[in-house]
């Protein structure tokens, strides 16, 4: 596996965020999913428009990682935060920020960031 | 609800033993298992072998056929790969053979080696029960997801630190006397709470261990063990498994895990029993906040009420409902592809009697394990019952 293929529908995701236009997907029904999705896994339907995300989203939960993988070692502390987006939740890591002062309800507006390992990333910083 | 006897179960000691393959691991648990039996190698008519993280550790797949071949078995032998429920599952696989007549005597069980990887490296591996794209790449691991799960049930719910660590506590004193167990010594409250951050909330005593080990059993029709004069005490009497969304940003809820409460519906369904018929647990407690998450979904608490169960000492082995008395994932280790049928063995021994905490729990008939994947999107239940 090389690093430097990238996986359709989360690098597509990230390029869309990267040029200002991010997207989610949503089903028949309301429902809102990331990339890659041919099937909603909550109605089974297949039929998905393009939507744009709302630009302001809130923080749900978040955890402060200090022991981390090796390609975040460099990068620890950081704060991973998931957060709700419109239809969508999205994982990322909120900087920008102490992290003392995040608290569930945080107001964030969502980018892309790049680890200390040179691999870009979902990054919030603070609405 | 057909029963599905146990008629004898096998597990190494948990802990560091980093230069013990996998495969040594499991042909150790399964020798214990045929002795427990009285079975041998060649009664065995099917293998279900649990692994997770082979291919990280070990640099090793395909590991069903030699899992077999280590249990000196040629028969039919598959791997399930299940992450942290890997060997829960394998144990259901065998449960379904067997009520499905299509076989009489089924190996089932696990091994892992974890501790020859650093931490860096087994932190790594373990997050790969975690969605590849959208957790991982944001950096998320493994008790950095419960992390997640765990916050957010306190701002839902309510609960402390304090709390969790009244769990940590409980398991260690569970594991003391338990000599397979990682961890033979108790801990206090200060020990929890002052311990280096791992991922908030969890400090390293919320945390289990890295572990290496292995488990089988060896399941039997009725029919086997009847003919063969086996005299089980102990059967699988119901068995329940869900699955749910790999990402905790696409479940329904973050602060509870549906698929357990699934899985646990369909089990007490096919036992026919509910959760007031429990007498005690072996729950998935990889981390503190886990054991808090696994008996709400059991139904033994209400959400938002189990978090406080350890604490006011209902949950301990002189509670009403003791859960984890073999020391849970917490202290009795948590060789990650054992792990699931770790719960049984030590269930098994604890409701026939032979446990070294069996003489705590002497009335209990009716047991309990709840074995989860990745952050719950897999979870198997499985009911045991003395036989009367």
């Amino acid at each position: 596996m090389s690093d430097d293929v990238p996986d359709a529908g989360y690098d597509d995701f990230l390029d869309s965020l990267a040029d200002g236009e991010p997207f989610y997907l949503e089903g028949p029904e309301g429902d809102g999913w990331l990339p890659p999705r041919r099937i909603d896994p909550e109605t089974g339907l297949r039929e998905f428009t393009r939507e744009p995300l709302p630009e302001t989203g809130e923080v749900l939960t978040m955890t402060v990682t200090n022991v981390a993988g090796p390609s975040f070692a460099a990068d620890a502390p950081y704060l991973v935060a998931v957060a709700q987006f419109g239809p969508v939740r999205i994982t990322g890591q909120l900087r920008g920020m102490d992290h003392e002062d995040v608290e569930i309800g945080q107001e964030v507006t969502l980018g892309v960031g790049t680890s200390e390992a040179g691999e870009r990333l979902v990054v919030f910083e603070p609405a | 609800m057909t029963r599905v006897p146990i008629a004898g179960v096998g597990m190494t000691a948990f802990g560091r033993q980093s230069e013990r393959t996998s495969r040594d691991l499991f042909a150790e648990a399964a020798s214990e298992a045929y002795d427990d039996a009285g079975l041998a190698p060649e009664d065995v008519d099917e293998v279900f072998y649990g692994n997770f993280m082979g291919e990280i550790a070990e640099r090793q797949g395909h590991s069903g056929p030699l899992a077999a071949e280590a249990a000196g078995v040629t028969a039919p032998a598959t791997r399930v790969e299940s992450a942290c429920a890997s060997s829960g599952v394998a144990v259901r696989h065998g449960v379904n053979r067997i009520r499905s007549g299509e076989a009489d005597v089924v190996l089932v069980g696990g091994a892992e080696r974890m501790t020859n990887l650093s931490t860096a490296e087994g932190t790594a591996g373990l997050a790969t029960a975690a969605d590849a794209l959208w957790e991982i790449k944001a950096g998320v691991t493994f008790p950095g997801a419960y992390s997640l799960m765990a916050n957010r049930y306190f701002h839902e719910y309510g609960g402390t630190r304090e709390d969790l660590a009244h769990i940590a506590i409980k398991n260690h004193d569970n594991a003391l006397e338990n000599d397979l167990a990682q961890f033979q010594r108790s801990i206090d409250i200060d020990d929890v709470l002052t311990a280096p951050t791992v991922c908030s909330p969890f400090g390293l005593y919320d945390c289990s261990p890295m572990s290496d080990g292995g488990s089988a059993a060896l399941l039997v029709s009725e029919a086997v063990a009847e003919d063969r004069g086996l005299g089980p005490d102990v059967a699988i009497v119901g068995s329940g498994q869900s699955s749910d969304r790999m990402a905790l940003q696409d479940r329904a809820s973050m602060a509870r895990t549906p698929a357990a409460e699934r899985a646990a519906e369909t089990a007490y369904g096919d036992a026919g029993i509910g959760p007031d018929d429990v007498d005690i647990a072996e729950v998935h407690d990889c981390f503190t906040a886990a054991e808090v998450f696994a008996i709400e979904a059991l139904g033994f608490y209400e959400a938002g009420e189990g978090i406080a169960a350890a604490r006011r000492g209902e949950t301990t082995i002189d509670g009403e409902l003791p859960i984890n008395l073999s020391g849970g994932l917490k202290a009795k280790g948590h060789p990650v592809g054992a792990t699931g049928c770790g719960q049984i063995s030590e269930l098994t021994k604890l409701l026939r009697g032979d446990h070294v905490n069996s003489p705590a729990v002497a009335d209990a008939e009716m047991g309990l394990t709840h074995n989860a994947g990745g952050t719950v999107a897999s979870c198997v239940v499985n009911v045991l019952e003395v036989m009367g």
